[in-house]
């Protein structure tokens, strides 16, 4: 391609067209910037009519919004607000309460569970809730697998009719009547029915839907979905048929992902976002001291650790365990990286647990006591180890890094060398899964307020390679937790769920450090908001100013 | 020059596979099970492993590539592991909010940059000159997510001129038509709705265009230097023709060809690296889409988000060499 350049003529040349048009751009976008004065970003004043529209800014977008298919908390989040269950957890807390069924009856063994539902119910599709919608969830649920319904194999054990399946019968006996029948007796199954995975869809709506349901749910909860703008935002409105009355309060939610923590506290700060989750402790504050924001606890129903892989050496050596306890200031973490917002923890599970064993005394901060185990041990002259840490934050520990560097010079004091190592996150997983570790610290969150749901997942020996990275074996806590899973009596099961935790202290497979309050922050014009242990807020009672 | 099109176009063909190739070898290399991250902490191991068959993760790397490349050659870019969804449907949205950022980045630094690198040259030496040396290096050397986040503070918290973060006002959402926000704004002739989207590209198109901006800025400089110290722009001069005309025409014209260069490659990275711009101020562009992929294991989502760029980043580059030709007229291409 050849251009003629003309001589002398008259030609701009079309550099100079280009920067005049540029420079006419940015004259133009100036302009319109100024002439936009007077709407505002801060509040909803720029909303034509009075609509009460709540802005809920998260880390991250939720994966699908068909709540039995999925296990992140994100996802739980927004289909907290579009389903309901059968059962419902109280406002802070895991004790049962009526849901969609407005009574139940369980047979003495602990095999058959009547439930009476609630009438006048309707989904969002205008679909009527009755026995038969309940059992036609019942029915996908158990038609499908493991990799389709990660929870329901995790809660109930199988599916259709392998032997693991726990759940042997669901049968409408009245219009809204519904009689669930189990091959064997399970402790935690009302809990369990609590459980987000388990919100009650519209049948018609699943049935047409297929795979898609998930982009486009529908259930029978306070708020009915609108829209999801993917990694943006996710809309839900209220639902005007709501069975409860007076609720909702707020016309419409919207769940804003803001992966950055400052960031979104930015948002928080600068009024663009209602409410906020996942607030770095370090930040409480700042919001503490701002008039316009006011700070809430997520009540506590987690861990955070240090895990003892018992195969590795030295930690195959119970003394050694008990050292490595006795030899760092738990306190002190909780006090300096949870910035107070944590309670020491003395054993697997958080006090909110039925069955919290409290007469145990967690081991003592005592240096000596710890250089004396290891000579016991052998172990005079200490040893090397290394001790991992997780990347990024989590809600049981917001800086994994600092606690380990604490760790990591208590243990210098009794003469223990600890090499801090990290990975990435997923690597972090499977590395410790495989057992790689020597000393690995991480945590979990509760799922339905069970003792099982903790001691069984993640010290069992059922659980090695799955969630019992320590790969820790008891044969004698496996007979206990094992004849409690399906024990129905509750102080029975209490007594049971003590002396397991008698056990796991004297085997000290772990060092439990904190167990945390997760923080989120919200403007004072945020009402009635009140944050629930398992992550996932309802949103029905809250309303703004 | 179609000859010539049309052979940069089939060099494209090599380059691309070998790229996928690599890509799936290393994604496949990383420690790090999809369906253990995807699932989570809290699931079974059986349920682990029955979405590790369902996704097909079980058959060896060869089958596994080569489902690939059937599903590339029918349009197919594979479902993302984590939501199930063609990857060819998802990722568009997520393109065209980065390509919107990208571009309102790299016009705000070409037109900065270019002037204040023309001007540093014209009037070498003095005070504009080293004030603008001086604000390109620190602008190169800042990091993004330090500037992005001070910029929140200043402009958005104290000031309370501009938002913090997103593309839109999500109290009062625009209707959205191409994805592409200040377009279908100015479709449907909503300007009051315009500005708040421009306002919302600030922040982080200033931000993104920092680095571009210091480093066209400089670029232009050192050319321009060497372009107006040449016998032509001597005669021009000599012949009385204006000062601006001599730098903006005639010395702007040649030096420009080395800056279209960095300019090309800055905005083909700026495409595909802008996620930390995109993390700090909840950005859903194709940036963040990619590296929380990594994050997830979600090799289909990387495999054809990485290609997708990787594609655009080659025409971009096209486009610019074919710009030579217009610019400099003894480029020929046949």
């Amino acid at each position: 391609m050849i251009i003629k350049k003309q001589n002398g003529g008259v030609n701009l040349g079309k550099k100079k067209i280009v920067s005049i048009a540029f420079l006419m751009l940015l004259l133009l976008s100036t302009a319109l910037y100024g002439c936009s004065g007077g709407d505002s970003e801060s509040g909803g004043d720029s909303e034509s009519e009075d609509e009460k529209v709540l802005i809920f800014g998260r880390g991250g977008d939720s994966v699908s919004l068909d709540p039995i298919t999925v296990t992140d908390g994100e996802s739980f989040k927004v289909t907290k607000n579009i389903f309901d269950t059968l059962i419902n957890f109280g406002e802070q807390d895991t004790e049962i309460e009526p849901g969609l069924a407005s009574d139940w009856q369980a047979s003495e063994d602990g095999l058959t569970y009547t439930f009476q539902l609630q009438e006048g119910v309707t989904f969002h599709d205008g679909t009527d809730f009755n026995a038969e919608a309940v059992v036609a969830n019942f029915e996908r649920w158990a038609a499908g697998d493991a990799d389709q319904f990660p929870y329901y194999k995790s809660m109930f054990g199988g599916f259709g009719d392998e032997e693991e399946h726990v759940i042997e019968s669901v049968e409408a006996t009245g219009d809204n009547e519904v009689v669930i029948k189990l091959k064997r007796p399970q402790a935690p199954f009302l809990k369990n029915l609590a459980m987000s995975p388990f919100g009650i869809a519209s049948p018609t709506a699943f049935e047409e839907a297929g795979e898609s349901f998930g982009d486009n749910p529908v259930g029978t909860g306070p708020f009915q979905f609108v829209e999801w703008q993917r990694n943006d935002t996710v809309t839900i409105e209220k639902f005007d048929d709501y069975w409860v009355d007076g609720e909702p309060k707020l016309d419409q939610v919207v769940f804003r992902a803001i992966p950055d923590n400052s960031a979104r506290l930015n948002a928080l700060l600068s009024g663009e976002i209602d409410l906020a989750d996942g607030i770095t402790p370090s930040d409480s504050e700042t919001i503490e001291n701002d008039e316009n924001l006011q700070l809430f606890e997520r009540p506590s129903m987690n861990v955070g650790y240090l895990g003892l892989t018992t195969t590795r050496e030295p930690f195959d050596d119970p003394k050694v365990r008990q050292a490595m306890n006795h030899a760092i200031d738990r306190q002190a973490i909780v006090d300096s990286f949870f910035e107070g917002r944590a309670e020491v923890a003395k054993n697997p599970m958080p006090p909110v647990i039925s069955g919290y064993n409290d007469s145990i005394e967690g081991y003592e901060y005592d240096p000596e006591k710890a250089k004396e185990l290891l000579a016991e041990a052998g172990l005079e002259d200490g040893f090397t180890m290394e001790l991992w840490a997780m990347p990024v934050p989590r809600p049981y520990m917001p800086d994994g890094q600092k606690v380990a560097e604490a760790i990591q010079s208590d243990l210098a004091e009794v003469g223990i060398t600890a090499e801090i190592v990290s990975y990435e996150w997923a690597t972090y997983l499977e590395k410790a899964a495989a057992g790689e570790a020597d000393a690995f610290l991480l945590g979990w969150t509760g799922d339905n307020g069970d003792a099982d749901n903790f001691l069984y997942v993640l010290l069992d020996q059922d659980n090695i390679g799955s969630n019992n990275y320590t790969y820790y074996e008891n044969q004698d806590l496996h007979d206990i937790l094992i004849e409690a899973q399906t024990e129905v009596d509750e102080d029975a099961r209490n007594e049971l769920y003590m002396q397991a935790q008698e056990i796991i202290h004297e085997d000290a497979p772990w060092v439990p450090l904190a167990h945390s309050t997760p923080l989120l922050a919200g403007g004072t014009n945020v009402i009635d908001f009140k944050a629930h242990p398992t992550g996932s807020d309802k949103l029905s009672s809250v309303d703004l100013e | 020059m179609l000859h010539y099109i049309g052979q940069r176009l089939l060099q494209l063909i090599p380059v691309l596979l070998g790229m996928t190739f690599i890509v799936f070898m290393i994604i496949r290399a990383i420690p790090g099970d999809p369906a253990q991250v995807i699932l989570g902490q809290q699931a079974s191991e059986e349920a682990i492993k029955a979405l590790r068959t369902s996704l097909g993760l079980d058959n060896p790397w060869y089958i596994q590539y080569f489902d690939y490349l059937k599903g590339l050659f029918t349009g197919d870019m594979g479902d993302s592991l984590r939501t199930r969804s063609p990857v060819s449907e998802e990722i568009w949205p997520y393109l065209a909010a980065t390509f919107e950022l990208s571009l309102f980045a790299i016009i705000i630094a070409v037109v900065i940059g270019i002037n204040a690198g023309i001007i540093s040259a014209w009037f070498q030496n003095s005070w504009f000159d080293y004030t603008a040396m001086v604000l390109a290096l620190i602008g190169v050397s800042m990091p993004i997510f330090w500037l992005g986040l001070m910029n929140q503070w200043i402009f958005s918290i104290e000031l309370g001129i501009l938002p913090t973060t997103g593309r839109e006002n999500v109290r009062d959402p625009i209707n959205n038509i191409t994805n592409f926000y200040v377009l279908d704004t100015i479709i449907q002739g909503d300007f009051n709705q315009l500005a708040t989207v421009l306002k919302h590209l600030v922040l982080p198109g200033t931000a993104l265009a920092t680095i571009p901006m210091a480093i066209i800025a400089r670029m232009t400089r050192s050319s321009m230097l060497e372009v107006m110290r040449s016998d032509y722009v001597r005669t021009a001069r000599a012949k009385g023709v204006k000062m601006f005309w001599v730098v903006y025409k005639h010395a702007l014209k040649n030096a420009i060809i080395p800056v279209l260069t960095i300019i090309g490659l800055q905005m083909g990275l700026l495409l595909g690296g802008a996620i930390l711009t995109e993390t700090i101020f909840g950005w859903p562009g194709i940036g963040r889409y990619i590296y929380e992929a990594i994050g997830f294991r979600d090799y289909p989502v990387i495999q054809s988000g990485i290609l997708v760029v990787a594609f655009i980043f080659v025409m971009i580059n096209l486009f610019v060499d074919l710009l030579y030709g217009l610019v400099d007229p003894r480029i020929k291409y046949d």
